[in-house]
């Protein structure tokens, strides 16, 4: 009888593999891309290319040292899924310069120096957005004006030039200006439906683009919950705690409104952080119930940084705090074993 | 089915794909005798057992071969007539690939003879009586375990409500139960009427997925008695696990560390309960089960009735087994079977199937990668641990920590194995995990055990000194006491007569001397 293979139970398997999950993911990006391209131009796509080869050698010039392997690593695509959440977050107009500093923070300090995949505490993508916002805050802030609301979208030479840091003809102020989020903490004492006829930026339920771009992410949310890759737990509590503060806080749309449920689901990176950042399984608690707990906790602060924080948007941040305290919420959470008492 | 009972949903589980249908085609085949048979005389708990033959007797077809020491051993009967040709140690098919005691059979084809029992009606006999035959005919679980029957009978005397009749066969590959009920539902009837008559509960609960709606149909055809009820549920692994199957059927979580029947509940499989039917109705000792032949590298997969003792290669020959097609031989389902190095091994009283696996059926594993703690494993598992959480205590081996998150309730079914998408064989750290802590355990009893032993001897000696301080003390006080009476007294007469005798004699010698000496009436006297 020839060699037979002897293997602990069980002996057969499902057949999904982590590469499989990340390139899911990957998948579900592309909406909320294609929308992010459409409403900002190139800037977004160079961002992409330049994030994921910088992500890839880095991780593998890592793993090299670690001495791990390096291919077989390299194929469960979490590298580049970190570099293309990463380019989804920050402004189409980063310099190559800032953007070689987020992946190094987030693929070298926030993913390997701890281990690698599995081992990280932080979510890398995040790790390397607050570094990079803290780091270069000008930078970090200047957001393209989109579609729509702009006469032209910087063509791709000029979309080259930012990205190479060098100086426009125009100059890039001709393309920058405030983001939604960040002009409506500006309203002063307008009402809500003044400051909304005041300024080309808002569009039908938030800002304009914006709202296309949640949309696409959502859409991609949808797919992914669909094909099971992620549960719905952390979504909706985030999508739900951000919503429910921000209707308490609504207050009729007056002068002191921090803006309506609607504006804030889909603005700035509600979305992406909702289905693509706060799911990430290894930053995030991991009980059913601790997964609402999560979802919640991070909408909330999401919500309070936004109405009552110093920065605009707050997912980053949010999630941070999420993925420090995740450790605790699933140590409070343990579910009950079957046959013991709770 | 006249109304569906109500159902209860236990926590995880999976839908692997059944491969069932490839063994299921034909009816259970009966065998020819192989021409040697090696029937293991396994006893629980590794006692050696007593073996009543000898190399080179003669033995007839259910003549007693061994049995156990004691109340819990199993006795083992010759399936079938021949000579001892050895009596030794054998590898058989178990978890531990130590080998096990085996008697070699020679086997007489052309001697058929069965010794019997004579049959027993099961209305009239006691309990004691049906207990007896069942260990007479050497019956152990047949499900998995193989947990000898009377033993676990024996034990359920106390207060049964309900008897249940484990039909799921929830591991894919395998349908020696499901084969076995569509030809032969009336015998487990039969063998579930007598378990509640042996138990004295008041109903029977026969669980089987809906998977197998031959199974179900005969099940109700054979059915003949309002006690017993056929309970269909959707199928999902591992249903058929014991405590599982009882929650899905009565709702009722056992307590960790119990067994059912602490809860007034009494589970055998349907292998089992057809071999108690035999046993009591027609007197028939366990000398065959039927075993599920299958996998790709068999062409014409089937379950067969298989004597205990007959080689799996003779039953893979008998399936058109191509042996260049085979990747894996796993003995039992994908999930929980045991991978077999080599088909020389014995049938036992537990195997239940055989997979002869092609590379595409069973393909190796893929290497481990680092957990994402996706939580996917925590969601299949049926006992609501949380796996990846284990899997780390596990690896860095803090035994204390995965003990106190319930690591000894797993119940090893894979399902967390199946679904890990980074592929780690998360069972084996669990098996190496809970023989750490057994060996733990172990060690914990021992050092108990010294430690009361060293104790008491402490005790002993503490209380042998105080026994001794007091006996002095006593003597002291006692001496002191006559002192003091002395004192009070004075001297007493007899010390006075004894004193004046002294001094006679010491001047009688003073005189002898012939020279009076000085007066020494104080050393005289003292």
């Amino acid at each position: 009888m020839n060699d037979v293979m002897l293997t602990s139970s069980p002996h057969s398997h499902q057949g999904t593999s982590v590469g499989q999950i990340m390139r899911q993911l990957l998948l579900a990006c592309v909406p909320g891309a294609a929308a992010l391209w459409f409403c900002f131009g190139w800037g977004v796509v160079i961002n992409i290319a330049w994030f994921s080869a910088l992500a890839l050698l880095l991780e593998a010039s890592i793993l090299k040292l670690r001495k791990r392997p390096v291919l077989a690593t390299l194929r469960d695509c979490s590298a580049v899924l970190t570099a293309v959440l990463l380019a989804l977050s920050v402004p189409p107009t980063l310099p190559w310069w800032a953007g070689l500093t987020g992946i190094a923070f987030a693929i070298v300090v926030g993913k390997q120096l701890y281990g690698g995949l599995g081992f990280n505490p932080f979510n890398p993508a995040m790790a390397g957005y607050a570094a990079l916002l803290i780091a270069f805050p000008v930078q970090m802030t200047r957001w393209l004006l989109p579609d729509g609301v702009t006469p032209a979208l910087p063509s791709l030479a000029d979309s080259l030039s930012i990205f190479l840091d060098r100086e426009l003809l125009q100059g890039i102020d001709a393309y920058t200006g405030a983001t939604p989020l960040d002009k409506f903490r500006q309203h002063g004492e307008q009402l809500v439906s003044e400051f909304w006829q005041s300024t080309p930026l808002m569009g039908q339920w938030s800002g304009r683009g914006w709202e296309w771009i949640n949309a696409g992410f959502l859409f991609g949310g949808l797919y992914l919950l669909y094909k099971r890759i992620i549960s719905w737990h952390i979504p909706v509590a985030f999508i739900a705690a951000l919503a429910l503060l921000a209707a308490l806080f609504y207050d009729g749309g007056n002068a002191h409104s921090h803006g309506s449920p609607l504006m804030h689901l889909f603005a700035g990176g509600t979305m992406l952080g909702a289905f693509f950042i706060t799911t990430d399984p290894v930053t995030a608690a991991t009980t059913l119930r601790g997964k609402v707990i999560y979802g919640a906790l991070i909408g909330g602060v999401v919500f309070l940084i936004r109405a009552f924080g110093n920065y605009p948007d707050g997912i980053a941040f949010a999630v941070l705090l999420g993925n420090a305290a995740a450790p605790l919420i699933d140590a409070l959470t343990r579910p009950r074993t079957f046959g013991h008492p709770q | 089915m006249s109304a569906s009972p109500r159902l209860w949903n236990f926590p995880g589980g999976i839908a692997p794909l059944a491969h069932k249908a490839e063994s299921l085609r034909g009816p259970i085949r009966r065998t020819t005798l192989p021409p040697q048979l090696i029937v293991p005389l396994t006893q629980p708990g590794h006692v050696a057992p007593n073996v009543l033959v000898q190399t080179g007797e003669r033995v007839r077809k259910g003549q007693i071969l061994a049995c156990g020491d004691d109340a819990t051993g199993v006795t083992v009967h010759a399936p079938a007539a021949g000579v001892i040709n050895a009596i030794g140690e054998q590898s058989v098919a178990n978890m531990s690939a130590l080998p096990e005691l085996c008697v070699i059979i020679d086997t007489d084809a052309a001697e058929t003879t069965w010794d019997k029992l004579p049959p027993l009606d099961y209305r009239t006999a006691d309990a004691d009586t049906l207990i007896a035959r069942i260990a007479d005919c050497g019956i152990s679980g047949l499900g998995g375990a193989g947990f000898p029957t009377h033993a676990k009978l024996r034990a359920a005397l106390r207060k049964i409500d309900i008897v249940i009749v484990n039909a799921a066969e929830c591991e894919p590959w395998i349908t020696a139960d499901e084969a076995l009920l569509r030809e032969r539902a009336a015998d487990v009837v039969a063998g579930s009427k007598i378990l509640l008559q042996l138990t004295g509960a008041l109903r029977c609960l026969i669980g089987i997925e809906d998977s197998k709606p031959q199974a179900v149909a005969a099940l109700q055809a054979a059915v003949d008695d309002p006690r017993l009820k056929v309970v269909v549920f959707p199928a999902r692994y591992p249903s058929g696990a014991e405590a599982q199957l009882i929650y899905t059927l009565t709702g009722k979580e056992m307590p960790s560390g119990t067994r059912p029947v602490h809860n007034g509940i009494l589970c055998h499989n349907v292998g089992t309960v057809y071999a108690i039917a035999r046993a009591v109705l027609h007197g028939e000792a366990l000398l065959s089960r039927i075993v599920t032949i299958t996998g790709g590298a068999v062409s014409d997969a089937a379950n067969y009735e298989a004597s205990i003792g007959t080689p799996i290669s003779f039953l893979l020959q008998q399936s058109g087994f191509d042996e260049r097609s085979l990747s894996q031989l796993v003995c039992g389902g994908s999930l929980m079977g045991i991978a077999l190095p080599h088909a020389q091994l014995p049938v036992a009283k537990t195997t239940n199937c055989v997979i002869a696996a092609t590379r595409s059926e069973l393909p190796p594993p893929q290497p481990e990668q680092a957990c994402i703690r996706c939580g996917d494993c925590a969601d299949v598992c049926p006992v609501q641990l949380v796996p990846q959480q284990l899997y780390w205590f596990a690896r860095s081996q803090q035994f204390d920590q995965a003990r106190a998150n319930h690591l000894n309730d797993c119940i090893e079914c894979g399902a967390c194995a199946w679904v890990c998408p980074s592929h780690i064989p998360l069972v084996q750290y669990y098996r190496a995990a809970k023989a750490e802590l057994a060996e733990q355990d172990t060690k914990q009893q021992h050092a108990v055990h010294w430690r009361q032993r060293f104790e008491a001897h402490q005790h002993r000696m503490a209380l042998e000194q105080a026994q001794a301080e007091q006996r002095r003390a006593e003597r002291a006080a006692l001496a002191a006491q006559k002192q003091e009476q002395a004192v009070k007294a004075g001297p007493s007469p007899q010390d006075i007569v004894a004193a004046a005798l002294a001094r006679v004699q010491a001047k009688k010698a003073a005189q002898a001397a012939a020279k009076p000496s000085s007066d020494d009436d104080n050393g005289a006297s003292s």
